[in-house]
């Protein structure tokens, strides 16, 4: 462990401007969205900070993405599902009265992880396009299963009865306290991520991607490491979906639709793939085009399909490189 | 025993509707190994073309006559605007650019035809139902729809297997690169692949009209179950694509019908019910799964 990790230690050095730079941006990234709610008071709060929540949660989302896309090279199509568990855990757990944020969590992980390893380990068997394809289908398997829960809402989803509490107190009613607890989740989870993947794990997998024939040779199993790595991105995910749920107080289908998931990709591409702050960028730009749009006209996907489309033709890489070039 | 006739003959329908889409989906994966999350759209496009013809000439027949090469001219002019730009792009862009171009579709129809289901009358010569075993009845119209795929099934078959063109086509799903240093115009055939499979999931669009609403996001679904059909089928192989294809179609269709009935052998009536619909929808999903575990590269992998 330490002997592979010393290389590692010997280039930081050598790196130390780069990384500098590379600090002004999910600086500017945090620093914005914690003094949005002070800046969202003089206009209309509510509905800005739950916009900003939504926003900051599928961040989160799509920083789990980049994980998968931007790290090893796996393009997961149905990443919403592990946004609905997290969803339908605090929506079928409120519905039988359980409301305390602690078990929702533990069983949206639990469940999350258990449903990550079980089709990532048949996921990652195939390779590319089959990959999006397979990924794509165990999402669409879920979206059946949670339009067919009767019980639940089936098509129509279901409302929650309350947000989640901490220990039998409601904080989460408060908007800005749901706010600052989605920021503290995102800002936590963005510390952990950016560890794991300048860790020796994150090599291996940055290795794996560029050519894993040569990590087998040199003694990596590949598919454990992206298994493991599968199983993460799952379970911070369904993190998000839990937070979700809890801003929009509202489970359904839709949550998970393949649509979702298409979008979930879009953010991390846009953002810049493998960045991981530049997911979080991706989805503040993309929420924000989307809310600008609606604003105009209710047929606001035909001004946003086309320039999804202008984006992947003509921005290559994404908006955080681009405007990390441009600074230089 | 008759009821499941008439499931086997829906599943039947079904599955040559989706090896319509399936087919030139496949093609055009094999030949430009580019993925067209798009091709639903033809198929939806398709479908309102024929219910907007039908309207104006007040004939289902010209409706679909004309519907047919104005969705091969739509299909080329988005190849020319959009797609041709994304054939040297890895997958991720594919996937995003064509994702671009459903919601666009989508909403463009939604604005020129309202977001309302629009529905076509069935044609008289084909309407009414003719009778099967045990005094059920099945409509014309699905009969004449299982014609019209096996016809166009049995066509393709010859344009793959029997023409110079099939020929090329067939190298290019094998190896591009080589085809195209043996001095073909690989461009030039696969805008002639693309245009072909744009037009028969406009066919399949205009052939379902009678029977289902047309509607906007039509195609999305059906694109999700055109991708199982090539995944399974092997991406590449038209045969593949018609076995697959009639696959999904006979399962999706008798586990609908099948699955409830079967667990009430073991549970309570609504609770069997309850589960049969859950559990029906995920089963293509399942073999699927079980499919690219066992074989990775599909049944009937073009490339070897």
């Amino acid at each position: 462990m330490t002997d592979a990790a010393r290389p590692v230690q010997q280039s930081a050095p050598a790196d130390a401007p780069p990384n500098l730079r590379r600090l002004v941006m999910p600086i500017i990234v945090f620093a914005g969205l914690a003094i949005a709610p002070w800046l969202a008071q003089f206009g209309t709060e509510s509905f800005l900070l739950s916009l900003l929540t939504r926003v900051m949660v599928l961040g989160l989302a799509a920083l789990s993405l980049d994980l998968l896309i931007g790290y090893a090279g796996l393009v997961s199509f149905g990443h919403a599902a592990f946004i609905g568990i997290g969803a339908y855990s605090v929506g079928i757990l409120a519905s039988h009265g359980i409301n305390g944020i602690g078990l929702q969590v533990v069983a949206a992980l639990a469940v999350s992880a258990i449903f990550a390893a079980i089709t990532g380990a048949i996921s990652l068997r195939t390779r590319g396009v089959y990959f999006i394809m397979i990924t794509l289908a165990f999402g669409q398997m879920l979206f059946f299963l949670a339009t067919s829960l009767a019980a639940y809402g089936g098509d129509d989803g279901m409302n929650l009865p309350s947000r989640s509490l901490f220990f039998g107190f409601d904080p989460l009613d408060n908007d800005r306290m749901l706010y600052y607890t989605a920021f503290a989740t995102l800002g936590v989870v963005y510390l952990a991520c950016r560890m794991l993947v300048a860790s020796r794990f994150g090599r291996v997998l940055r290795g794996a991607r560029q050519n894993p024939v040569r990590m087998q040779a040199i003694g990596f199993s590949p598919y454990r490491y992206q298994l493991v790595l599968y199983v993460i991105a799952g379970m911070i995910a369904a993190l998000a979906g839990v937070l979700l749920a809890n801003t929009s107080e509202f489970v359904s289908p839709a949550t998970m639709s393949w649509q979702r998931s298409g979008d979930l990709i879009f953010m991390v591409v846009l953002g810049g793939m493998g960045s991981l702050h530049g997911a979080i960028a991706g989805a503040i730009v993309f929420l924000l085009a989307e809310e600008v749009l609606a604003g105009f006209t209710e047929h606001w996907h035909i001004i946003f399909g086309p320039l999804l489309i202008l984006c992947v033709l003509y921005i290559r890489g994404g908006i955080t490189p681009l405007i990390e070039r441009t600074r230089r | 025993m008759s009821l499941f006739l008439v499931q086997m003959l829906n599943g039947l329908q079904f599955g040559l509707i989706l090896f319509l889409i399936a087919a030139g989906l496949t093609l055009v994966f094999g030949v430009m190994d580019f993925i067209n999350l798009a091709h639903g759209v033809q198929y939806m496009v398709g479908a309102y073309l024929a219910a907007m013809f039908t309207a104006l000439t007040g004939n289902f027949l010209f409706g679909l006559l004309l519907a047919l090469p104005t969705a091969l001219a739509f299909g080329l002019l988005l190849e020319v605007l959009v797609f041709r730009k994304l054939y040297d792009r890895d997958h991720l862009d594919q996937v995003l650019a064509t994702f671009g171009v459903i919601i666009t579709l989508n909403e463009a129809v939604k604005i020129l035809w309202g977001a309302a289901p629009l529905s076509v009358p069935v044609p008289d010569i084909l309407s009414g139902s003719i009778p099967l075993i045990g005094g059920l009845r099945y409509p014309v119209y699905r009969i004449a729809i299982i014609i019209a795929g096996l016809a166009v099934g049995l066509l393709l078959y010859l344009l793959v297997n029997r023409t110079k063109v099939g020929m090329l086509v067939r190298a290019g799903a094998s190896n591009a690169p080589m085809v195209s240093a043996l001095g073909v115009n690989i461009r030039l055939l696969f805008t002639f692949v693309f245009g072909f499979g744009a037009m028969l999931a406009g066919f399949a669009g205009a052939m379902v009209t009678p029977i289902l609403s047309v509607e906007p996001g039509m195609g999305d679904n059906v694109l999700i179950l055109a991708f199982v059909v090539i995944v399974i089928g092997g991406i590449g192989s038209v045969r593949g694509a018609f076995l697959a294809a009639l696959l999904i179609g006979v399962v999706d269709t008798l586990g609908r019908f099948m699955a409830p009935m079967l667990l009430r052998a073991i549970l309570d009536p609504s609770t069997a019910s309850q589960t049969g619909r859950a559990i029906a929808p995920m089963l293509i999903y399942v073999l699927m799964a079980v499919t690219l575990c066992i074989r990775p590269a599909g049944l009937f992998p073009a490339k070897r």
